[in-house]
């Protein structure tokens, strides 16, 4: 059965710890590399999308 | 036995329009020898009934009028095994077919069932009025049969994307992450890896709605859906389960009503891709006629 919400977002990659906060799993890179490898196994393994919020910070967000 | 040779014509010709008709739905039904014996059946069943109404009548048994009422509820059962099935399969695509697009589609099928009574009936009338020889009555039978599914065929089909919209091919860009085709903004594409790919292998299209009608029709979400189902089932789509940022998406701009279409497909091939979106069928649940109310037709 599927329980998982519709447009939730499971995760945050980032590359600046100062600009995310909150209740969401954060994860965080030292590099651009860094970041886009952590997004792409977070979202295969979550079958969700990435999508980037433009200052070196990604969410992972299941439609 | 005396109308033993109507009954036969009828039904074989009501049969003979199922089986026209079952041979052009290649995209609609996925299964050949299962489906095709459940719908040849139900057809037989329609085009008995349907030939042994001329007799019938003749023999002033008009309560055979009320045999029509219990075929016509089997069918509307028909409709609704067409919908559960594609239902419960459309979990298992990759893109959807979306929830218009089945209700079209089992419509269709029960619509068939109908379109094979008119012609056995059509045939059993001939048929009781050539009764003088048995030639002519084959002949006539044959003649009226070719003529009454060619006609209720050309009627029964709809308009295509083609119809009611021009199609032009655009190319995919990005405004930062977010991808863009023809200036109308999709989604947004986080992986540099994936928008490399949209970049390289990705196909954009623009779906310019003829007139006021075709906006309308073309707004519709369903119709939107059955786009983006049709063509990557045409022309294949570049995705696996769980990779959302490959989903082949169609878009509308509000401001002109045109949507466009971005897809990775899975054979890069522009004519193919055009043709594709072209040969999608207008839902019937999607037709908006705005242009044939007092309203509509002040707006022009």
């Amino acid at each position: 059965m599927k329980t998982t919400q519709a447009h939730t977002i499971l995760a945050i990659i980032t590359t600046d710890k100062e600009k995310v906060g909150g209740g969401i799993p954060i994860f965080y890179a030292n590099s651009f590399e860094e970041l886009e490898r952590k997004a792409l196994y977070l979202a295969r393994i979550l079958m969700a999308a990435i999508h980037s919020m433009g200052d070196g910070t990604y969410i992972i967000v299941k439609h | 036995m005396e109308y033993i040779t109507t009954i036969i014509l009828g039904t074989t010709a009501g049969l003979c329009a199922r089986v026209y008709m079952l041979r052009r739905d290649y995209r609609q039904y996925p299964s050949y020898p299962q489906g095709w014996a459940i719908h040849l059946f139900i057809g037989f069943i329609g085009a008995a009934l349907g030939s042994v109404l001329v007799p019938s009548f003749i023999e002033k048994e008009f309560s055979a009028v009320s045999f029509l009422l219990l075929a016509a509820s089997q069918f509307r059962e028909v409709r609704s095994i067409e919908r559960e099935t594609l239902s419960n399969m459309e979990s298992n695509e990759l893109v959807q077919r979306g929830n218009s697009y089945i209700e079209g589609i089992a419509r269709v099928f029960e619509a068939r069932n109908y379109l094979a009574i008119w012609t056995a009936m059509a045939v059993a009338i001939v048929s009781e009025l050539l009764k003088f020889s048995l030639g002519w009555r084959i002949l006539g039978s044959a003649v009226v049969a070719l003529v009454v599914i060619l006609l209720l065929s050309r009627a029964m089909r709809g308009q295509c994307i083609r119809d009611i919209a021009h199609i032009e091919v655009k190319k995919i860009e990005f405004d930062g992450p977010i991808l863009v085709v023809d200036g109308v903004s999709m989604m947004n594409v986080g992986l540099e890896a994936a928008r490399k790919r949209y970049v390289e292998c990705g196909l954009g299209a623009a779906i310019i709605p003829k007139d006021a009608n075709a906006k309308a029709t073309l707004a519709n979400i369903g119709q939107m859906q059955a786009i983006a189902h049709d063509v990557s089932s045409m022309i294949g789509v570049y995705m696996d389960v769980g990779e959302q940022e490959y989903t082949p998406l169609v878009r509308r701009d509000p401001d002109s009503g045109k949507l466009v279409l971005s897809i990775i497909p899975a054979h890069n091939d522009k004519k193919a891709f055009v043709e594709a979106i072209a040969r999608v069928p207008v839902l019937e649940g999607a037709i908006r006629k705005p242009l044939q109310s007092k309203a509509g037709q002040m707006l022009k």
